[in-house]
């Protein structure tokens, strides 16, 4: 019984960690991607409709991609920057890979809600690009970025599940491995319990978080 | 202040072109207040972007403060544009920061340091009487204050020229009022020339010095309001008094009908048929006298008819001030001996009245 318990909580640690490591990654990619993705399009404050339309191509290609897919055809990336494809480390490549496009788009969608009104409001108060991303676009979309990025977070989870499959490790991995190919009902339960009570945290702290500071 | 020179703006969809603006010269003097009155779709908002470039005109010349503004590069436009306010329908306040923080945005960008900002920030909020809500957010005020908040944030850089896009458009008549008052009070402090675009008569009579008509794109008509208020054949007169336009003008009579009218509380207004339902006796005539400044303070219509043997019957009337002066509009069925009816008329000439004869006795219909 300790046995199982203590694959549990390591299975647990590497999925909390594989989510963190790889949403912040993703975060950092994301957030500049959907900006960019409002800031070329038509009226926006950096206007180029073709590398727009370039970029929009590329997110959609990796949007479209099985993650199983994705994941075995971009080993090669993998080795080149963690060395190994398998293990825990080497299962967050094909996860930020996966969801930067996603997040992307989660950004995208966020800063189009703001009223361009109050864009043009800034640009005639003879702000720049740069001052209009920081101090308008960011700070209007904050609880709707935090939303998406909650969202962003839970679909990691579910992701790092299947990076159990190149031996990722998590308690996706614990539970195929042991639920699922052993007939161990309980072990499948656990994991799933687990991930239950991970995925309802994330959302509650992400509407929590955005619920302060929405001041609509 | 700002001259508009030969402004034209296309827009092209495909194969379809749209006049927004066509050769639309202003020139807004410092210091005054100019409306531009058109009907939604006639392109005021256009012309009023077209003044801190938010719209680039396809053709013509922009000068606000001796500078042209098409001329700048980027950077400069942008330090132009600081010295350029503006407020807006919708306000366009940033949720995200209180009503001190909105007020503060234009400083922050201007890059002024932090203790100058808090004072300016306090400073303008007295001005427009919300020193109380620095810490509020927008949403917890209402559109009146809203409003006030934009022109505190509008006034932060300590800018020559504000332009207003339909401010008080989405406000109710009180408020409406109260904001046009705190516009004009700045406009008076400190000298601060507007430029503001209105589909609401009241506002051009309110707080006006010079008007402009925008139809269709064009400027159809401009001047001081209150030489076009006392002229019965401006468009201006026609839209404020619509009962002596023969036939309504018909770009604009939309924009002056029964429903916006109520909504502005503006003047109620007889139906424009008044004089074509006349009921006409032999003898009499129905005239339209407007007055302007000093015969408006004299009792004219006892004048007349303690000078003549003419009965005037008041069928409408109205006097206001607008701006400084108080201008009349009288209509009144005159009846007498067509002798002495000359002689009233050529009377109220005298006194400076503007009489228009509107029907005439016997008029076969």
């Amino acid at each position: 019984m300790s046995n199982i318990s203590e694959a549990l909580w390591k299975a647990t640690g590497e999925t909390i960690y594989m989510t963190l490591v790889a949403a912040l990654f993703v975060l950092v990619a994301g957030l500049p991607l959907g900006i960019l993705l409002v800031a070329l399009d038509k009226g926006g404050i950096w206007e180029n409709r073709l590398l727009q339309k370039v970029l929009a191509a590329i997110v959609n290609v990796g949007r479209s991609a099985p993650f199983v897919i994705l994941m075995v055809a971009i080993v090669p990336l993998t080795r080149l920057l963690v060395g190994t494809t398998i293990g825990t480390t080497a299962a967050i490549v094909p996860l930020v890979v996966a969801a930067i496009p996603f997040m992307g788009r989660v950004v995208e969608q966020s800063l189009r809600e703001v009223d361009p009104g109050r864009v043009e409001a800034a640009q005639a108060m003879g702000a720049s690009a740069w001052q209009i991303i920081a101090k308008v676009l960011i700070p209007e979309s904050l609880p709707s970025l935090i939303r998406g990025g909650a969202l962003m977070v839970i679909s990691i989870v579910g992701y790092s599940a299947m990076a159990g499959a190149i031996g990722g490790g998590g308690l996706g991995d614990l539970a195929v491995k042991y639920g699922y190919m052993r007939f161990r009902t309980d072990v499948m339960l656990g994991c799933l319990i687990i991930l239950v009570v991970l995925v309802q945290l994330i959302q509650v702290i992400g509407d929590w978080l955005a619920s302060r500071l929405s001041h609509k | 202040m700002i001259q508009l020179q030969q402004i034209a703006k296309t827009y092209k969809t495909g194969a379809r072109q749209v006049d927004a603006l066509r050769d639309v010269t202003l020139h807004v003097k410092p210091g005054e207040i100019y409306g531009v009155l058109g009907q939604s779709g006639a392109g005021k908002s256009t012309l009023i972007r077209c003044v801190n470039l938010l719209e680039r005109p396809t053709e013509g010349r922009v000068i606000v403060d001796g500078q042209d503004l098409l001329a700048l590069p980027a950077a400069g436009l942008r330090q132009a544009r600081q010295k350029i306010g503006m407020i807006f329908q919708h306000f366009n306040l940033l949720d995200s920061r209180t009503v001190g923080g909105n007020v503060a945005f234009p400083l922050e960008v201007a890059g002024w340091p932090k203790a100058k900002i808090t004072a300016r920030v306090t400073e303008l909020l007295a001005l427009v009487g919300l020193a109380e809500r620095a810490n509020s957010y927008p949403s917890q005020l209402s559109g009146g204050q809203k409003q006030r908040v934009g022109i505190a944030r509008a006034l932060a850089a300590g800018p020559k020229v504000l332009l207003s896009d339909e401010a008080t458009s989405a406000l109710d008549p009180e408020t409406t009022r109260s904001v046009l008052a705190l516009l004009k009070e700045i406009n008076q402090k400190l000298g601060l020339t507007i430029l503001l675009i209105t589909h609401q008569m009241e506002v051009v009579k309110a707080v006006c010095d010079s008007v402009a008509i925008l139809e269709d794109g064009r400027l159809v008509e401009q001047g001081a309001v209150v030489d076009l208020l006392a002229d019965p054949a401006t468009r201006l007169h026609q839209l404020c008094y619509p009962l002596m336009a023969e036939a309504p003008p018909s770009a604009l009579t939309g924009q002056v009908g029964a429903g916006e009218r109520a909504q502005t509380g503006a003047l109620a207004q007889p139906s424009p048929t008044l004089a074509s339902n006349w009921p006409s006796h032999p003898g009499a005539a129905l005239l339209g006298l407007t007055y302007v400044g000093e015969p408006a303070e004299q009792p004219v219509i006892s004048l007349v008819a303690r000078r003549f043997k003419v009965d005037l019957n008041v069928i409408q009337g109205n006097v206001e001030l607008v701006g400084q002066t108080r201008i009349g509009r009288l209509v009144v069925e005159a009846t007498g001996d067509p002798d002495d009816l000359t002689n009233a008329i050529a009377f109220l000439e005298g006194l400076n009245v503007r009489v228009e004869h509107l029907a005439k006795g016997g008029d076969q219909r």
